[in-house]
């Protein structure tokens, strides 16, 4: 028997066993309880948890236009670092993302970064203004094969254009990502509305503002018998409405950030605008509700909603500093500390919530597969009891606006392999995207 | 800690000054005693009371808050603002007699001249103090005092005052260097 | 106290120190005494990102009262409105040597931010942020609460005010609302339901939507300027309307209680919030607010800018 390429030896599987997984070509060619064979590259898994290659449904790339606050490959680099082996690249780029154009260049920067699959998602209306459908077939057809459209910053809040949206993309497949906010009722508003805001004299973001979008518009999905996913959930009132719908039937699935599962509003009692996110920070009540209902599976999905800005666009005063947080590379610690620490999920539900099931929503089918043989070898090995120091000024991505600067966190990523190469090796960013 | 003045002493001190006071401006019909805060500002308040005893008239009396005309504002803990009160009738052309319980540095007498400026044009300005320490910083001296105490700088005197304190009693504290 | 950025950072006996401070200080200024020496070679530099020619002119005459040098920077209009940034307008302080900064910003916050960064070293004085606080304002008020009715240097417990009109858009009713409960007085909140703001009730004050039936109560009646803008932005129907429910003329006035007075931060809408006749009364000490502020604001200053050195390690 010859030499395979790589084994990782003695790690946990996300259902508790400890198994050698053997890596050959793209491949996972065996998992087995103890290897005893010859491999080019050898990895001590030992106290490890190994999961599926994580996958993100919501990151903003920010290329084409912005690339002084990411790029394809610094994102993929900063995904890579944080267990990554797919990102979802948002639309609201400049140009929009709304023809296949824009789409095929943003995956082909992708694909030369190679360091992780870049799946773009196109807009559902053209500039990302709401009024007229972008050019949904032509994208869904291109190279980069678009199944996720999503107007994300905005809302597609004209029902009409919602519903057709919805109808048109069951052609092949497709789904809405809804960014739930009512435009009327958030107009300047900065942060969630409730004691915190009327005491900061910050404008309101009412929590109604996001669950009337999604109690229309999961009642819009059923009228369509479409398929319907809501971005960034935040409020207890909209897990209720997701619960609801589910339990008639209704073909939506949610995602909440790690940021939503951890933090709250009193945060913006500094002013400083690292905390300044949208949809904002919420209660206390709220971060319990969601972390509940990510763990019963309310809420299907962790996306990170990873928003760079630029230093210039958070170092102000707070109602003049841009909406976002990044997140790629702490999005695994915060869920293991929120969701694992807590008792509330296992590995194998972080699997879900992180891999296979957004894989399963974004249509992605190289990606999210089982740890078996057979399956494409992309995996993340974490040390769940390694704490590591957040320094916003040694991250990966090309902006360090993260609300978790100085904290130390529970979770080193210490390995990703993607397709069957390390990406990510002991901490450190591997191969080509490395240079 | 040692006792300089006593009860008795104190009230003898303030009982001669009140004399030189009256004998160095041929009566007491020109002059206001204006009392530092917070000691300065009882002491002044006995004195006129024995000087008006004495001349059997009312004497104009005062106080002199010197806070915000301090020169040390930077290097000091804000202090809370005295009350300043001017008899009605002014300073103009009158003679001012400045009372305060420790005569130090002087620094403070130079607030004390620098705040009264701002008030008036006094005829004269004389200054009266129960305790002279010594150590100058400034080229100020005073024209009546109650006692002259040779002090060390790493010592402190306390004054305490019956109005205040519950009782007269002029102390060294510390070492002499 | 090196900031005043929020009534909420101090105590209330700090806050009876600033306004027995003011005290004094008013009685120097009364006199004779027109300038004092205590901040001669400060610098006090005014940062007016947003119009407000008399806070301006009020902190302006307070620092030159106490002799500090003061260079008015008015930003409307100039580099901070043309997007330069808080931290560039912060260095350019910095490099000029401010002891202290007096901001007026239109973003809530500012003032903090101004101070909890690296960027200038001074201390910030919070002339008004944004719909956040307004302290100055609210400690002239409550100056001006004490001596009128008399307090002398006690606290304000078992008096009633009525803050009247848009509160949810008011630095000067945010403010105010933290420094007179603190300082003992019963606060009560009367608005349309539109101007009061979601998480009101955690606030320390009641709330009533009628006015006639709260003003025979208070001891203090003080009025909010209601914004043009909010005219069009649908929080109540029209003016009139407004001021039939929500404006003080001299039929209301009548069933204020003896010796009660009315307050107005400035400027008035005269005929919207508060009739002429009302703001001319002998009731009204809407002119003794402003020269109040004068002697509130050197207090601040006092408070703010001695013993600098000494917290910084210069004894």
């Amino acid at each position: 028997m010859s030499a395979i390429d790589l084994v990782i030896k003695g790690a946990q599987l996300p259902d508790g066993s400890t198994a050698d997984i053997c890596i050959d070509g793209e491949y996972i060619v065996d998992v087995s309880s103890t290897y005893k064979g010859q491999a080019h590259t050898s990895i001590d898994g030992k106290g490890c948890v190994i999961l599926p290659g994580l996958v993100d449904l919501h990151t903003h790339l920010r290329e084409p236009g912005r690339e002084d606050a990411e790029t394809v490959l610094t994102g993929s680099r900063a995904g890579a670092k944080g267990g990554f082996t797919a990102l979802s690249a948002m639309a609201n780029t400049s140009p929009v993302a709304d023809t296949a154009g824009v789409v095929e260049q943003v995956y082909r920067l992708g694909q030369e970064a190679g360091l992780l699959d870049v799946f773009p998602i196109g807009a559902v209306t053209q500039g990302l203004k709401g009024v007229t459908l972008s050019e949904i077939g032509a994208m869904a057809d291109s190279v980069a094969r678009v199944r996720v459209f999503s107007d994300d910053g905005n809302c597609v809040s004209d029902p009409l254009v919602m519903r057709r949206a919805l109808e048109y993309i069951k052609k092949f497949g497709g789904v809405i990502a809804q960014h739930a906010q009512d435009p009327r009722m958030t107009v300047g508003s900065q942060m969630n509305e409730g004691e915190i805001s009327a005491r900061l004299g910050l404008k309101g973001w009412p929590a109604v503002a996001e669950e009337a979008i999604i109690a229309r518009d999961v009642l819009l999905a059923d009228h369509v018998q479409s398929r319907l996913h809501i971005c960034h959930l935040t409020t207890a009132g909209g897990v209720e409405i997701i619960r609801w719908a589910k339990a008639r039937g209704i073909n939506v699935t949610a995602e909440v950030t790690p940021h939503h599962l951890l933090l709250t509003d009193d945060l913006a009692s500094s002013y400083d605008p690292v905390y300044k996110v949208n949809p904002p920070l919420r209660t206390e009540s709220d971060v319990h509700a969601l972390r509940q209902a990510l763990a019963d599976g309310t809420i299907d999905i962790v996306a990170t909603d990873h928003a760079p800005h630029p230093l210039e666009a958070k170092e102000c005063e707070w109602q003049e500093a841009a909406f976002g947080m990044v997140g790629l590379e702490t999005a695994l610690s915060i869920v293991q500390m929120t969701m694992v620490d807590s008792g509330l999920m296992s590995w194998q539900q972080v699997a879900d919530r992180m891999s296979h099931t957004p894989a399963l929503i974004g249509g992605y089918e190289n990606q999210g597969q089982r740890i078996a043989k057979g399956s494409y070898a992309n995996l993340v090995v974490i040390n769940p009891t390694k704490l590591w120091r957040v320094d916003r000024d040694l991250l990966l991505s090309n902006s360090s606006n993260t609300p978790y600067h100085g904290r130390e966190l529970p979770g080193f990523v210490e390995h990703t392999i993607f397709r069957g190469k390390p990406t990510l090796l002991s901490g450190v960013i591997s191969g080509e995207g490395g240079k | 800690m040692s006792v300089a003045l006593s009860a008795p002493d104190i009230k003898r001190a303030l009982t001669r000054i009140s004399h030189e006071i009256l004998e160095k401006n041929q009566g007491a019909s020109s002059i206001v005693l204006l009392g530092i805060p917070t000691r300065g500002a009882h002491l002044a308040q006995r004195i006129a009371s024995i000087i008006s005893e004495i001349e059997g008239v009312e004497i104009s009396c005062g106080t002199l808050d010197i806070t915000l005309f301090r020169d040390d504002l930077r290097l000091r803990a804000p202090k809370a603002i005295m009350p300043t009160t001017i008899p009605p009738s002014g300073v103009e052309n009158c003679d001012v007699i400045l009372v305060d319980d420790v005569l130090f540095s002087g620094r403070t007498i130079r607030s004390a001249l620098d705040a009264l400026g701002e008030i008036g044009r006094p005829r004269t300005v004389q200054l009266a103090a129960l305790v002279d320490r010594g150590h100058r910083e400034l080229p100020i001296k005073a024209d009546f005092v109650g006692k002259n105490l040779p002090t060390s700088k790493s010592q402190s005197v306390r004054v305490l005052l019956s109005e205040i304190d519950g009782r007269d009693e002029v102390s060294i504290e510390g070492e002499a260097g | 106290m090196r900031h005043l950025l929020s009534i909420a950072d101090f105590s209330k006996a700090e806050a009876i120190s600033i306004l027995d401070t003011a005290n004094e200080l008013a009685r120097v200024s009364d006199g004779a005494v027109k300038k004092l020496p205590t901040l001669r070679g400060r610098t006090i530099v005014n940062l007016f990102a947003e119009d407000s020619t008399r806070t301006r002119i009020s902190f302006e005459a307070a620092a030159k009262r106490l002799s500090a040098d003061v260079i008015n920077f008015s930003a409307k209009g100039s580099s901070v409105s043309k997007g330069e940034s808080l931290k560039d307008t912060a260095m350019t302080l910095q490099a000029m040597g401010a002891d202290a900064v007096v901001i007026r910003h239109f973003a809530s916050g500012a003032a903090q931010r101004l101070a909890d960064s690296q960027w200038m070293s001074g201390s910030v004085v919070n002339a008004g942020d944004g719909t956040h606080e307004h302290p100055s304002q609210a400690l002239l008020d409550a100056f001006t609460i004490r001596k009128h009715l008399g307090l002398g240097k006690s606290d304000l417990e078992g008096l009633s005010v009525a803050i009247v009109g848009d509160v949810l858009h008011s630095r000067v009713a945010r403010s105010n609302i933290l420094l007179l409960s603190k300082l003992g007085a019963k606060v009560v909140l009367v608005a349309p339901p539109t101007l009061l703001p979601v998480g009101v009730e955690s606030w320390p004050v009641s709330i009533s939507y009628d006015l006639d039936s709260v003003i025979p109560f208070v001891d203090v009646v003080m009025m909010l300027r209601v914004q043009q803008e909010r005219m069009t932005e649908m929080y109540f129907p029209n003016a009139r309307e407004y001021s039939r429910y929500f404006g003080l003329n001299s039929d209301r006035m009548k069933s204020m209680k003896p010796g009660a007075i009315v307050m107005h931060p400035g400027p008035m809408n005269r005929g919207l919030e508060i009739s002429a006749e009302v703001a001319d009364s002998s009731r009204s000490v809407i002119t003794e607010q402003v020269t109040n502020g004068v002697s509130v604001r050197m207090a601040i200053l006092y408070v703010l800018l001695t013993g600098g050195a000494l917290e910084a390690g210069g004894n």
